[in-house]
């Protein structure tokens, strides 16, 4: 464990979360999105248990990251729902089609 | 003065009131299922048993001592509102005995009269309802033991009058007649009302809020000083009440009702119109005898209205030549009479001759009646006559009445006028004219009933000839009352035999005890000149005979023609007296023309008057009106809508922000995001 730094991890969890905020911002197929939002969401993990390895003597940020897992596949559960929703009114999934709520 | 409180008295005016129910709601159906008798049955009854209950009341009076005869019976309470308390109580007394007596044994002859009087009548059970009716609301008026009760009975046996002269309603002319007796009565129980207000409140400002008879009396002497605009109060509530007794009793110049009230059937003018309700203002009177006496004044126009009316409704009576329009002329001046006694102080010869006219004066109403029932409903004298042998018991009982209103020696009608008479001449508030006047009249009394008696059972008939088959004598359930009220007229004047000519006047001292604190000292007790008396009682009777004598000579003997008596002064006087002083007409013009004259005045006045103000404050609203709307439109819309118009404007640019495109709200967030956390930076 010598050698790796709070640092490094941060470094891990930024790169992780502008691959995600990338991915979310230029996909245009929905599944593609919902990835981007994983990638970010476990940035934040790695952020939560970095903290909470090298911040304190406490295990709160462990149990966050626990609760982050579980609302991330409850959140996938979920957005997969709407894609196949969306799917079968628009026969697509490209979220440029999707634009009916426009004014 | 000891009261008796007693439970039974109710049952005498509650009788007829169950009577009336049954009859009236119910009497279609009896009728119906067991015909006349059924109904008359339940209709004379109640009244009968009343009379027994009055008896058994009588007796119980006998039983007290003279100046504890008082019997009261508290039903229940009614108003009790601060100092006013009235209750639902009745009151027997020596004088509402004698009424009691009266309105239940007469009425209950007249009741079984009316079974054979009516008898074929579709609505006969209609009739016997109000007569209990009647009965009822008479019998409350006299045993009402306080002036709101009495004032009830007031109302009620004014309404049974009414509904009963328009008996018949068919006929325009009997509902005409009844609408006349409502409405002129109302004019004097106006005046009643007002003389219960004026009591009332009187005595309630001096602490002793009061409306019993008794409690009345008691304090009357705290009002005796008491003035009202200038007025004396007693004074004036005195006259007031009176003006309610001239609208009950037909006294001028309220008398015009009681002649029209005719068109009624016979029985009701025997019982309301000659015996019981004209007298109620008499008995009004009696009752209120202590407040009378404290107002020598209105006892002045008490005796004064009573010897006009005495004089000129007999002056009328001459030359009527409807039979029972002669009755009603002849009961308007005994009422007459009966006002004399009581405007001098006399009050038992007042109620003394209330009693034995009442007998009389119902044998001649029920044997006129039984006459016009024997002529196939003919009323014109003119055409009776003859009718002495073929009606025969008619005839004597109706010649026994006419002798007892005439006056003649011995009968009823002698002994009560020959008294009223002697007190008219010698009480303080008497005077030889009011003397002269009821000798008048007393003379013409007996002259025109003598021609009544004269055109109708003497000479040749001159009906026609089909009427003349079909006289016959009427039934007995007629014939009976007729007996037996034609030997009351005998035989009650010997109750009231004056002491000067023998005799103990049961009839005063029963009643004393009701009279002894409205009797002045003079008028019973002082210069009893028994000569004095004797000479007048002589001219009286010697007067009487001189009525019945030209009578005689007039429509017996034939000796002189009517017609040229009539012709007399170009026939003036005699037209003047057979459309009766042509009061009518001049009611008729002052008021009825009086009233139309300022209704169309207010007729006018509205129309042109109010209806001009309301349609220019009509016109004025639509003018703002229309300058409201225009304003409303133009300026206040106007601004709603501008507003509207920049907000819509606006709202159509600003939605072009909603892309729907997902990244691009992405995009947005995180340029947000960036420029937030940049700002957080710097």
């Amino acid at each position: 464990m010598h050698g790796i730094s709070l640092e490094h991890f941060l470094t891990v969890g930024l790169l992780l979360f502008v691959l995600g905020l990338y991915t979310v911002l230029t996909r245009r197929n929905a599944i593609g999105i919902l990835m981007g939002v994983e990638l970010i969401l476990n940035s934040a993990n790695i952020n939560y248990v970095a903290f909470a390895r090298y911040g304190g003597s406490s295990t709160d940020g462990q149990i966050f990251a626990i609760f982050v897992i579980m609302l991330a596949a409850a959140e996938a559960a979920v957005g997969l729902a709407i894609v196949l929703g969306i799917y079968k009114n628009f026969d697509s999934i490209d979220v440029e089609a999707t634009d009916t709520l426009r004014y | 003065m000891e009261l008796t409180p007693v439970s039974y008295i109710r049952w005498i005016p509650a009788l007829p009131l169950i009577g009336a129910v049954l009859n009236g709601f119910a009497g279609a159906g009896i009728q119906r299922r067991f015909g006349e008798r059924g109904i008359a049955i339940l209709a004379c009854a109640p009244v009968l048993l009343a009379f027994a209950i009055s008896v058994q009341a009588f007796l119980h009076l006998l039983s007290l001592e003279p100046e504890s005869r008082f019997l009261l019976d508290r039903v229940a309470g009614w108003i009790d509102i601060g100092t006013m308390k009235a209750d639902i109580a009745f009151l027997v007394d020596p004088l509402s005995c004698v009424m009691i007596l009266v309105i239940t044994g007469i009425g209950g002859l007249i009741h079984i009269y009316a079974t054979g009087y009516m008898h074929g009548d579709q609505a006969f059970w209609r009739f016997f309802a109000f007569l209990n009716l009647f009965t009822f609301a008479m019998l409350t008026l006299v045993l009402g033991d306080n002036l709101l009760v009495m004032f009830v009975g007031w109302e009620g046996v004014g309404l049974c009058s009414f509904a009963l002269i328009g008996f018949w309603w068919t006929d325009h002319k009997n509902t005409s007649a009844g609408n006349k007796a409502f409405i002129v009565n109302r004019v004097g129980d106006f005046g009643f009302l007002l003389g219960i207000f004026l009591i009332f409140w009187s005595l309630d400002s001096q602490g002793h809020g009061a409306l019993a008879f008794r409690d009345i009396q008691h304090h009357a002497g705290s009002i005796a000083d008491m003035h009202f605009w200038g007025w004396p109060v007693a004074t004036l509530a005195t006259l007031f009440l009176f003006v309610g007794a001239t609208g009950k009793s037909a006294q001028i110049p309220l008398y015009v009702w009681l002649p029209d009230a005719m068109q009624g059937p016979t029985p009701v003018s025997a019982l309301i119109h000659a015996a019981t309700m004209v007298t109620a203002g008499v008995y009004m009177i009696a009752r209120m005898n202590f407040l009378f006496a404290m107002a020598p004044e209105t006892l002045a126009v008490v005796a004064g209205i009573g010897a006009a009316t005495a004089f000129f409704a007999a002056t009328i009576g001459l030359v009527q030549n409807d039979i029972k329009r002669v009755l009603a002329y002849s009961t308007v001046s005994q009422l007459g009479y009966m006002f004399i006694a009581m405007g001098v102080g006399a009050w038992t010869a007042g109620v003394f001759h209330l009693v034995t006219h009442d007998f009389f004066k119902a044998c001649l109403f029920l044997g006129s009646g039984s006459v016009i029932h024997g002529m196939s409903n003919e009323q014109d004298m003119r055409k009776m006559g003859g009718l002495r042998t073929k009606m025969p018991i008619t005839f004597w009982t109706f010649l026994i009445a006419t002798l007892a209103i005439a006056g003649t020696p011995l009968t009823a009608g002698f002994f009560s006028k020959d008294e009223i008479l002697w007190k008219a001449w010698s009480s303080e508030y008497g005077s030889p004219v009011l003397w002269v006047i009821g000798v008048a009249g007393a003379g013409m009394t007996a002259c025109y009933m003598f021609r009544q008696v004269f055109m109708t059972f003497f000479g040749e008939c001159r009906a026609d000839p089909e009427v003349q088959d079909h006289i016959h004598e009427s039934p007995f359930a007629m014939t009976m009352p007729l007996v037996v009220l034609a030997a009351g007229s005998l035989l009650v004047g010997f109750l009231g035999v004056p002491e000067f000519l023998g005799g103990s006047n049961h009839f005063h001292a029963w009643l004393a005890p009701v009279f002894e604190h409205g009797a002045h000292g003079g008028a019973h007790h002082g210069h009893h000149d028994v000569a004095m008396e004797w000479t007048l009682m002589m001219i009286s009777v010697a007067v009487a005979a001189t009525g019945v004598f030209i009578a005689y000579l007039f429509y017996f003997r034939q000796s002189f023609s009517a017609a040229r008596v009539a012709a007399i002064g170009g026939g003036g006087p005699y037209t003047l007296l057979l459309n009766k002083y042509y009061v009518d007409e001049i009611y008729n013009f002052v008021v009825i023309g009086g009233t139309l004259l300022i209704s169309r005045f207010l007729a006018w006045f509205d129309g042109a008057i109010v209806d001009g103000i309301v349609n220019a404050t009509a016109a004025i609203t639509r003018r703002v009106s229309a300058f409201n709307g225009m304003f409303d439109n133009r300026v206040v819309d106007a601004l709603v809508n501008l507003l509207a118009n920049r907000t819509y404007a606006l709202g159509t640019r600003l939605r072009h922000v909603q892309t729907g495109g997902i990244n691009a709200y992405l995009y947005v967030i995180v340029g947000a995001v960036t420029v937030v956390l940049l700002a957080r930076l710097m």
